[in-house]
This record gives structure tokens, C-alpha cells and sequence, in this order.
């Protein structure tokens, strides 16, 4: 891979569409949004309380997944977050490989950029592959997707590999859109979650 | 350590008595007796961590889930949350950490120093209550105490293991 710190301009996938894409059949899969542009993306998807949505904590989305999928191995977790959170928490990927969670999918959408910051360039803009660092901590299921017909082809994977964990990078243009925030009282955040999982006897 | 010393199987007896499911570590000497007996227990998860704040996300999402957990790690390990310690304090989560100290007292080596001289005030600026010990027979009480006011608040609760409880570590000098 060269470096072209401007490729991700010219993707043809678009976060938002993509998103919407891996949270229309959701059914009752929990969902773990990491901070930033993925927050924005999942809620503009529609706004649900088995979502949990990160307002901080970078590096922590893929390790908050994965002690939710430990703790709930029959539900399917899926935690969508960006690059620049993902490269924050790499050793997460060692960690999670160790516990072969078979509930657990990440999904990095990477636009190559820190969008909340001025669209500076991460290091997936340079040489690094997170696909390939997962399959080398050993995540059983990885995959690139590049455009519509990768994206068609790992969405059941995604949403229904049994086998997993499944680790995707999904490569999406570099473009600032409109914030579509839910709520960020966290405290709030956690409770409406375990109340709506959980049930409101068990939950607060 | 010695087969005499009883106060790591009180934590793990406490630990149990709480409901703990998550046990997140990075290792240290002093919590190794400890870790064998959650990794052999069939109620608890044990995950080994890069680095500790990777502990602070995993109780998170365990206690969405429903399960409650425990952070095992040496004092430099407090140095490494603090960023993700905002979890917590912000969205009011438990979280119990069991923290042994190092660069306390008796240490030999400098480079633990700076971290251990200001673990309890780090924890103490990131919103957590403190339980120290010093004495082994006082260890079992402090951590059901300690997990009492983690779960139930829900908030931040570190129980320090002294120096003194665990004995300064000397590599035969």
C-alpha cells in the first residue's frame, strides 16, 4: 500500500449509508458506538436504547464490546467504531483474540482521519492495516471491504457469524457530516441500556 | 508466597460472595495466587490485559451485560486508566480494583517510585474511594467493603494491598 494521505477522499463507500446498512436487520444486537463520526453514524441510523454510544473514553469501543459479549454470550454485540479509536486501543485486539468471543463483531469504518479534530491524517492513511493486525492477534474472521459488492458479502457475516470473532475494516470516504448526537448524560446512557437488556428489576 | 498466608484466598472468598464474574488483570507478584484461583474457577471469566485501561472499558461493558467485575493490577497499572476512568465518573459505573502497591514502601527500585507515591492521589482526583490494608487478617473485610460500595453506589472503589502486606519485592538484594 503507498501512502496517498488524500485517497480516502475519492472512496466510494459513504459512512452513513453504510451504517444504516449494518443496523437495518439488527434485530435485538447490541450495539457499541465509539466516539466520534461512528456515535453521529449509528444514531442518524435511528436512536435506541440497546445502543451505547461513547462520548469519550477513546480506545475503550472495542473492549467495552467485548465485556458485554462476555457477559452476554447469546446476544450478538456489534461494535462500530472509527480508525482513530481503534489505533487508540490496538492491544485490544490481542486482548479480544485471546477470549475468541463468538458473539463479537467489530467493524471499523476508516476514513483514515481524526474527523473530530481537522481531518489530520491517522496512520491507516500510511501503511498500517488493521485487518491485518487482527488476523495476526488471531481474530478468526477478518475482512477489507472496499465497495458495495464487499459490503454485500460481509454484512451476514457481521450480523450472523457464529464462529467469530469477526474483525472489519470498512473503507470509507474521508467527508464531514452533519452531527446527529443522542442523548450524553451517561449515566442516563447506561441505565436506559440495562433497563431496556436487562429489565428495570434488575437494572437500577 | 507462602502457603501460610491466607489473605489471597480471602479476596477471592470476598470476590466470590460478591457475585464477580469479570476478572480483568495485568499480573503482578502479589495478585499471582490470586489469578490461579479465579483462572481455575468456573464462575469467573479471566481476561489478561495489554494494558489496564483496557480493564476500566471491559467492566464497563460487563456491567451493561449485567455481570459485575473486578480490575486486578499493580500501582503503575492506576497511571495507565486514567483517561478511561471518565467512563466510570461519568456514567456512573461500578468498578471494584484491587491494587498492589509498589514504590511505597521498602522499594529497591526507583523507577516504581513516582507512581507509587502518587497512586492514591490519582484515584482520588479520577473520583475513587480508597481502601488500603496493611494488616492480613483485615483484607477479606476490606474488599467485601469495598465491593459493597462499589456495586451498590454505583461508583469507583480501589482497595491499595500495602507494600508491607505484600512485602517489598527485592530480587535477592
Amino acid at each position: 500500500m503507498t501512502d496517498n494521505l488524500q485517497r480516502a477522499d475519492a472512496y466510494p463507500l459513504r459512512r452513513r449509508e453504510v451504517v444504516k446498512k449494518l443496523l437495518e436487520d439488527r434485530g435485538d444486537t447490541l450495539v457499541v458506538a465509539g466516539l466520534g463520526a461512528p456515535n453521529w453514524d449509528v444514531t442518524a441510523a435511528g436512536d435506541s436504547p440497546l445502543n451505547f454510544p461513547l462520548w469519550g473514553a477513546m480506545g475503550g469501543a472495542a473492549m467495552t464490546g467485548l465485556g458485554l459479549a462476555l457477559a452476554q454470550p447469546d446476544r450478538r454485540v456489534l461494535v462500530i467504531t472509527g480508525d482513530g479509536d481503534m489505533l487508540m486501543g490496538l492491544g485490544s485486539l490481542a486482548t479480544i483474540a485471546g477470549k475468541q468471543p463468538r458473539n463479537l463483531a467489530i467493524v471499523v469504518c476508516d476514513n483514515e482521519r481524526y474527523g473530530e479534530t481537522g481531518m489530520q491524517a491517522t496512520h491507516t492513511a500510511g501503511k498500517v492495516d488493521l485487518t491485518a493486525v487482527a488476523a495476526a492477534c488471531g481474530f478468526p474472521i477478518t475482512e477489507t471491504v472496499a465497495d458495495e459488492a464487499g459490503l454485500a458479502e460481509a454484512l451476514p457475516i457481521i450480523a450472523g457469524a457464529n464462529d467469530g470473532p469477526v474483525f472489519v475494516t470498512i473503507k470509507v470516504r474521508a467527508e464531514n457530516l452533519p452531527l446527529d448526537m443522542p442523548p450524553k448524560d451517561g449515566a442516563y446512557l447506561k441505565d436506559r441500556f440495562r433497563v431496556a437488556l436487562l429489565g428495570v428489576d434488575n437494572a437500577v | 508466597m507462602p502457603d501460610t498466608v491466607s489473605w489471597p484466598d480471602d479476596i477471592f472468598d470476598a470476590l466470590t460472595a460478591a457475585d464477580v464474574r469479570q476478572v480483568a488483570y495485568v499480573p503482578d507478584a502479589g495478585h499471582s495466587r490470586l489469578i490461579d484461583r479465579c483462572l481455575t474457577d468456573a464462575t469467573k471469566t479471566c481476561v489478561p490485559l495489554t494494558t489496564e485501561e483496557e480493564g476500566v472499558a471491559l467492566l464497563a461493558g460487563g456491567w451493561l451485560g449485567g455481570e459485575r467485575g473486578v480490575l486486578l493490577m499493580q500501582s503503575s497499572g492506576v497511571g495507565n486508566c486514567i483517561n478511561m476512568f471518565s467512563l466510570i465518573q461519568t456514567c456512573r459505573f461500578p468498578l471494584l480494583s484491587i491494587v498492589t502497591m509498589r514504590g511505597h514502601w521498602g522499594e529497591f527500585n526507583p523507577w516504581q517510585v513516582p507512581m507509587g507515591q502518587t497512586t492514591e492521589a490519582s484515584l482520588k482526583l479520577s473520583g475513587s474511594m480508597i481502601f488500603e490494608v496493611e494488616q492480613p487478617a483485615e483484607v477479606g473485610e476490606t474488599v467485601t467493603a469495598a465491593a459493597r460500595m462499589a456495586f451498590e453506589g454505583p461508583a469507583a472503589a480501589a482497595v491499595l494491598l500495602s507494600q508491607r502486606l505484600i512485602g517489598a519485592k527485592t530480587f535477592g538484594k
